[in-house]
């Protein structure tokens, strides 16, 4: 009896771990959804719409304008920072720079660091930073923009994923985090990153996101 | 039999060698500990766990001659901060480094820590010395 009990109880055990490692292998999609109906071949469907980054127009290190569409179908990891950031940030770099060597010869992926500080951070400062850090290219974009906007996208947008993480209130744009974005423009992660663990965490979670299918494949 | 008499003599030679701790060592070994902390919590973030500096940006603390010839500066350094060009490992830094509200015995504690770590050995960077050199900062 108590061995038929004990073989259950191994059982359970292995499948509730099963079920553990496949969900660990999606990643949660933040922000608000709404369901849409629409008919395809006469017969009605309900989709959801997620929230997605809506579109913006800024300016990366080498004067280029950037907007949104220059992420369509990319995996991308944003963070908000500034050059003369005394504390948080050289922590920040140093874990972003090991997201920057993982991925930097794989074009779908990228890395956008917006500046909070676009009144010191120009064009021209912003480029000498990058080169200071040794990135090279346009993998890892440092962009600006008006600073209203930013902060708009970073707290309405970004870090919605944060806001529903945590009862922390506000001021998430000063707390150093990574939020990772797929290809559809929509929020499936957010890392603390003055964390290296979290960091690396991070970096598997993009492999992830590659292996989804594409979107519209299963439609 | 024999075991046992090597490990005795192995516990009392070990027993020695720690009891036999010069002052000065101890007197290291404290500074050492507190600088390491204070290391963690005022200098890392930029420097680096193991002193590696951050590419142009923040200076690597492993250039061992750099350290030596300006040993006396350090402190005034670490007080006040420094905005200028510096060549370090044959490389040119130009970022600012900013002022620490720091005592002059923490200034002690973590220098000793820098300048025994990552490469570096030069023994305790003791309390008066530290004092002395900030009486002389420019
Ligand atoms: C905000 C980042 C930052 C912090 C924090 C910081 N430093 Fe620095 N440090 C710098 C920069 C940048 C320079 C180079 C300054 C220059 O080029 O003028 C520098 C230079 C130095 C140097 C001389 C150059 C070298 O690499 O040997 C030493 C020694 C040093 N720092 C020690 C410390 C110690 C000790 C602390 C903690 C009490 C500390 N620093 C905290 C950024 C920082």
């Amino acid at each position: 009896m108590s061995r038929l009990i004990l073989a259950i109880g191994v059982i359970l055990l292995w499948s509730a771990c099963k079920f553990n490692s496949t969900t660990s292998n999606s990643l949660p999609i933040y922000g608000n959804r709404q369901a849409v109906t629409r008919v395809v071949n006469g017969q009605t469907v309900i989709d959801t719409l997620y929230q997605t980054i809506p579109p913006f127009k800024l300016v990366n290190q080498y004067g280029d304008s950037i907007s949104n569409n220059d992420l369509n179908g990319k995996i991308y990891v944003a963070d908000f920072f500034f050059t003369s950031c005394p504390s948080i940030c050289p922590v920040m770099q140093r874990n972003m720079l090991n997201v920057y060597n993982t991925y930097k010869n794989t074009p779908d992926v990228k890395i956008l660091s917006y500046t909070i500080d676009p009144k010191y951070d120009s064009v021209k400062v912003l480029k000498k930073y990058a080169d200071k850090l040794g990135v090279t290219g346009n993998m890892w974009w440092f962009i600006q923009g008006k600073k209203d906007d930013t902060y708009r996208l970073a707290e309405k947008s970004y870090l919605v994923a944060v806001s529903q993480d945590t009862t922390v209130p506000g001021g998430y744009v000063h707390q150093g985090y990574f939020v990772l974005v797929d290809k559809q423009k929509r929020v499936r992660g957010s890392y603390d990153g003055t964390n290296a663990q979290q960091v690396s965490q991070l970096i598997d979670d993009v492999k992830t996101l590659k292996a989804e299918p594409a979107p519209g494949a299963n439609q | 039999m024999k075991f046992k008499v090597i490990i005795g003599v192995l516990c009392l030679l070990l027993i020695l060698a720690v009891s036999c701790q010069s002052p000065q060592s101890i007197e290291f070994a404290r500074y050492y500990s507190s600088g390491s902390l204070l290391y963690q919590s005022h200098c890392q973030n930029c420097h680096g766990a193991k002193g590696e500096g951050l590419n142009a940006l923040i200076p690597p603390l492993t250039d061992t001659v750099f350290i030596k010839n300006n040993i006396h500066q350090l402190p005034c350094l670490v007080k006040n901060g420094l905005r200028g060009k510096l060549t370090i490992n044959k490389k040119d830094f130009t970022e600012k480094m900013p002022s620490n509200d720091l005592a002059p015995i923490e200034i002690a504690n973590v220098l000793t820590y820098v300048a025994n770590s990552f490469g570096n050995k030069r023994g305790t960077i003791d309390v008066v010395q530290v004092g002395n050199d900030l009486n002389n900062c420019k």
